[in-house]
């Protein structure tokens, strides 16, 4: 719009440099950075105005300054005399942890999904359409609330959930379950683990260079993975069961004790994997369909199973059309975590972006902190993406 | 069978029926639900997961349902009794809000004139028999200045203002949709050039605008709206929080409709580009006239399913404190009378969006089937 | 960016009109006040079945209407959760903010604003289902507690804890009414807020009895209008608006004793507030002689406030308690209008 008006006024006093094709974009150039600086300028000056005017201070130093309140998930310790930067990385966890889980439920739901829904079985290719088709059209907010509302609602109250089996229990707080506590000596296991899952990946490259050079096949993966469980377990057992379990058990008004997931995590959880998985179908199933048809009938014809078809031959090749979509879900997904604040589920967005900005009426600063981070996920998250694509652009045809 | 002693040429027989057993329902099913163990299991699997949601559903929904009669949450039950079904009743009873939000009872008229007008402008845009006729095509994009003026009132034609507080449920929904979606195309159509132009400054300043409200959630678009933008205007100065809304919801929808317009843009060949240079048109003409119409069209259904999302994330305004469709009915069920009707309230108002939500993505599969049979003539 | 430019350019363009130096010629030119009230608090500010607002809060917006503008109905009422409230009023969309806010230190003064007095003194308490059987805030070990965010309350809920040795599972809820649904549903055992809104949101649970609110009040919560710094008129305007229902008690004049006090009252305290003097009282904050008048006669005294929004008649069932006037054991307490 403004780039018309601007030609009509320059032709005018600039004929000649005007009618020229580099000169008109030099000057039309520095007209727009003309245009934002002042806008920018504009802004910056209202500001300094407008704060000025308040007497109110700038600057980030509310963030060493105890936060004063507490968090009910935290995946670090965390306490109310702890600062308000450490309270901001309590939500930014918070956030990632959602996020990731939600990742990963999403991106199997998804697959499954979308390779179901181009299945012969017409009950499920029809069921995973109307599962595609709802959750799609419907808002993802509202999704969450009544997850959340579902919960709540229908979930016992503490005092009277009964045990679903030894150690399980659903309440309206939360999903209690044991949990393992690793004693002195747990350390071992963990080293056996490492050593395991690296020894499995050597012998993994070992089985694949034989079978290159020699067409014998073998079980690398079973086999490396009853390494990777047995080496550990023997550790472990070795060490005399290092490892003590936490029950939770009713005392006073909650279960104390074992794992707890509290209910806002999981209508987050849920919500955002269940709504984010059908676009993912819909990427799977677009993905699948973009491999030719000729791809599937050759590996027929060379007598390959189905499932492995899919496998080795279809999925291998949709991924190249899948990822970059898949991975703009995920970044969606992340960004829409944020609604994690309309059910009270402190993540970013309500520790430092709600309760921080609110108690030290630092909103400019807040706010910076909270639009940063996002964007500093998203553009790490894009740059990679770009990395990857270059990669697969390259070893392409 | 006649056919069968006739004499026929080599290659002349006349196709057969197929070999009884090869067709008909039972083959079917057995081809396609039955046809492995494994697929045998997913199928029972699969009727009875509909056989545990639906027929409860339906009983909840609309058999043990309640609409009319009841005045609160309890009478819904009284009524009910042993049956505990959906009590419908709040929505029934706040009907007018969840339609107009707080809009004055007897200027309501205006908004169902803007809602007809609205529509007659949505056909004109979405039919070609009517978009091709000119006058036609100018009186349906002139209709919503009408509508606006409608619904905000104006002296000029003696109808009273009515200030944006009082607009609410889906007549709020529709101005922040239609209006984000109306005014946002052109932006995004101006900032997609932009980003690809071949000036450095032009591209530059695109760039980092697009992915920087890409970057962030909406949500916080809309916190900065309510709270922080009039940090940024001069001393004094503050408008309308609808309209700092709308403007957040336009350049938010602009800078995603603008990677899809982008999108159709690389996908243009070079040589239409080189076709219009070689005729001597200037940058604007050949956008206008060669790459543009042809960029649009291949971008369409990307933008119809951006306009499907502007039009879900219209629900978010909830949070700030705008009273759309959630928005009324969570004042409702925070009342004494409707406490406690929470998935009621949800599984409604999903219906709502996913009615509207669902019809758009219908609309944009059979567009890109049209477009797709364009192509191959 | 550079199409935001134009836009930004035309609102500003749009918007110009409004600007001007001080707070009460902007009132006086629009004709209405904006005042900021809670989102639905009974007794203190909610609509009631006919849409209109009432409450203790809503009373005192209606007072600086009466002495600004002669009217106490010129108010447009802008509901706010505890979250937005300050940045609301800074920008400036609202006049003054009149929503159970607590002064406290910080944000007096560091955020950018001044507190106009205190219409009612508070103290943050807990209310427990009946069935739970806790008698003393002291049993609370353990208890997940609903709590409103971005108020002193989640401070205070902090700090008690802690002393005290206790823990605790904070549900952060954004509005009273998530609040209840949360508290209804179980999902705390505790809702902690001040006292008197503990009171308010009892009343309107279906069966108000089973729920009780326990002894200890942790906290101190003067709770007041707020209005933005640099413009002194206007804050004097605020607290002077308060401070006159307050006195107005004290020297029991009435809403509907107001005229034949009048002009035969010979205290030169309550012809002050009568506006029948020569004192210009009225002039000396910028507003008409009768301004005292108006909110009296449109809006009563602080007792005739109280009781018809939270006094022992109506469902808050609240006592006077701190809030009676000094003179009758409590701590309200107005500077003389002299």
């Amino acid at each position: 719009m403004s780039g018309t008006q601007v030609q009509e006024k320059k032709t005018v006093t600039l004929g000649s440099l005007w009618r020229d094709k580099k000169s008109r974009g030099v000057i039309l150039q520095i007209f727009a950075v003309i245009v934002i600086l002042l806008f920018i300028g504009n802004i910056v000056s209202n500001t300094v105005e407008n704060l000025d005017r308040l007497g109110v201070k700038v600057g980030f130093d509310f963030l060493t300054e105890p936060a004063n309140y507490d968090i009910n998930q935290t995946l670090i310790e965390y306490d109310s005399s702890d600062t308000h930067f450490r309270a901001g990385l309590v939500g930014l966890l918070n956030t990632l942890l959602v996020a990731v889980c939600g990742i990963v439920v999403a991106t199997f739901l998804g697959f499954t999904a979308g390779v179901l829904r181009l299945s012969n079985n017409f009950v499920l290719s029809r069921l995973m359409q109307v599962y595609v088709e709802i959750t799609r059209n419907v808002p993802v907010l509202l999704q969450i609330l009544l997850w959340h509302g579902i919960l709540i609602h229908s979930l016992p109250v503490p005092k009277k959930a009964e045990a679903m089996f030894e150690g399980f229990v659903l309440t309206n707080r939360g999903a209690y379950m044991p949990q393992p506590i690793p004693q002195e000596g747990f350390g071992w296991v963990w080293i056996a683990l490492i050593i395991a899952i690296v020894g499995a990946v050597l012998f993994k490259k070992y089985a694949n260079k034989v079978q290159i050079e020699t067409g014998r096949l073998i079980p690398a993966i079973w086999i490396g993975a009853a390494f990777i469980i047995g080496l550990p377990l023997i550790t472990f057992l070795l060490m005399g069961s290092p490892i003590e379990i936490s029950y939770p058990e009713l005392k006073g008004f909650n279960y104390k004790g074992g794992f707890v997931i509290k209910p806002e995590f999981m209508a987050l959880w849920f919500a955002l994997s269940i709504y984010t998985g059908a676009f993912i179908a819909e990427i799977v199933r677009a993905g699948i369909q973009s491999v030719s048809h000729g791809q599937t009938e050759a590996a027929h014809a060379l007598g390959i199973r189905p499932d492995f078809t899919m496998r080795l031959v279809v999925i291998p090749q949709a991924l190249r059309v899948i990822i970059p979509p898949l991975i703009s879900q995920y970044l969606n997904l992340t960004k829409n975590s944020s609604l994690a604040i309309a059910i009270g589920y402190m993540d970013l967005v309500a520790t430092i972006g709600g309760i921080s900005l609110n108690q030290t009426g630092r909103a400019l600063e807040s706010m910076a902190i909270v639009l940063g981070v996002y964007l500093f996920i998203s553009l790490f998250i894009s740059g990679l993406m770009n990395i990857y694509n270059k990669r697969v652009a390259l070893v392409g045809r | 069978m006649s056919i069968e002693t006739k004499k026929y040429p080599v290659g002349m027989h006349p196709a057969l029926p197929p070999p009884s057993g090869s067709v008909g329902p039972l083959r079917w099913m057995r081809d396609n639900l039955f046809s492995s163990v494994s697929n045998t299991v997913l199928t029972l699997l699969g009727l009875y997961l509909v056989y545990i949601i639906v027929p409860p559903f339906i009983q909840w929904a609309f058999i043990d349902s309640v609409v009319y009669g009841a005045e609160s949450r309890k009478e819904c039950l009284a009524i009910m009794g042993e049956d505990r079904g959906a009590c419908w009743s709040f929505v029934y009873r706040r009907w007018g809000q969840f339609v107009y939000g707080f809009y004055p009872i007897e200027e309501r008229w205006r908004v169902n004139v803007a809602f007809i007008l609205t529509f007659i402008t949505i056909a004109v845009v979405l039919v070609e028999k009517l978009r091709a006729n000119k006058p036609v095509l100018i009186v349906g994009i002139l209709l919503p200045v009408v509508s606006f003026f409608l619904i905000t009132g104006n002296s000029l034609f003696g109808l009273v203002d009515v200030p944006t507080n009082k607009m609410g449920g889906v007549l709020l929904t529709l101005i922040v949709g239609l209006s984000g979606i109306f005014v946002s195309l052109p932006i995004s159509i101006m900032l997609a050039l932009s980003r690809i132009s071949k000036l450095p400054i032009f591209s530059i300043i695109a760039t980092i605008f697009i992915e920087f409200i890409r970057g962030v959630p909406l949500i916080t678009l809309l916190f900065i709206a309510s709270t922080l933008l009039s940090y940024f205007l001069p001393a004094g100065s503050n408008f309308d929080l609808l309209l700092r809304v709308l403007i957040m919801v336009t350049i938010f929808s602009a800078a995603y409709i603008a990677e899809v317009i982008r999108g159709g843009l690389a996908a243009i060949p070079t040589g239409q580009y080189e076709a219009a240079d070689a005729l001597g048109l200037s940058y604007w003409q050949s956008m206008r006239l060669i790459i543009l119409p042809q960029a649009l069209k291949i971008s369409i259904p990307g933008i119809v399913g951006s306009f499907i999302g502007l039009f879900k994330d219209t629900t978010l305004v909830v949070i700030i404190g705008l009273l759309d469709p959630l928005g009324i009915g969570m004042a409702a069920i925070s009342t004494t009378a409707w406490a406690g009707l929470s998935t009621e309230l949800y599984v409604f108002i999903g219906l709502f969006f996913f009615i509207f939500c669902f019809s758009m993505s219908r609309y944009s599969l059979y567009l890109e089937k049209k477009l797709q049979t364009g192509h191959n003539n | 960016m550079k199409k935001l430019l134009p836009i930004a350019v035309s609102l500003a363009a749009l918007t110009a009109m409004n600007v001007s130096a001080s707070t009460l010629e902007d009132v006086q030119a629009r004709g209405v006040l904006k005042c900021g009230v809670s989102t639905g608090l009974a007794g203190f500010a909610a609509p009631n079945d006919s849409g209109q607002w009432e409450g203790l809060d809503v009373d005192l917006c209606r007072a600086v209407a009466a002495a600004v503008l002669g009217d106490s109905e010129k108010v447009e009422y802008v509901p706010l959760t505890s979250k937005v409230r300050f940045e609301v009023l800074k920008s400036g969309e609202i006049d003054v903010l009149s929503r159970v806010t607590t002064w406290t230190f910080t944000r007096d003064a560091s955020l950018g604003l001044n507190f106009a007095g205190v219409n009612y003194y508070d103290g943050q308490g807990f209310m427990v289902p009946k069935a739970l059987g806790v008698t003393s805030a002291k049993d609370l070990d353990g208890a997940s507690i609903c709590i409103q965010t971005g108020t002193t309350t989640e401070l205070n809920a902090a700090e008690y804890f802690k002393l005290n040795g206790m823990t605790y599972e904070p549900v952060p809820v954004e509005t009273s009414a998530e609040g209840r649904s949360n508290y209804i549903a179980g999902r705390c055992d505790v809702y902690t807020t001040d006292a008197s809104a503990l009171a308010a949101q009892r009343s309107v649970f279906e069966d108000p009895t089973a729920h009780v609110v326990l002894p200890e009040i942790i906290s101190k919560e003067p709770l007041g209008p707020v209005v933005r710094h640099g413009d002194d008129q206007w804050l004097d305007i605020v607290k002077w608006s308060h401070n006159v229902m307050l006195n107005a008690e004290e020297l029991n004049i009435t809403s509907k004793n107001l005229d034949e006090r009048g002009a035969n009252d010979k205290d030169p305290a309550a012809q002050g507030l009568l506006g029948t003097n020569e004192a210009k009282l009225g002039a000396m904050l910028g507003l008409d002689k009768k301004w005292a008048y108006n909110i009296i006669k449109q809006v009563g005294n602080y007792s005739e406030s109280f009781e018809r929004n939270v006094g022992k008649e109506t469902a808050l069932k609240l006592d006077r308690g701190l809030n009676a006037l000094w003179t009758n054991g409590g701590i309200q307490y107005a500077p003389p209008l002299k």
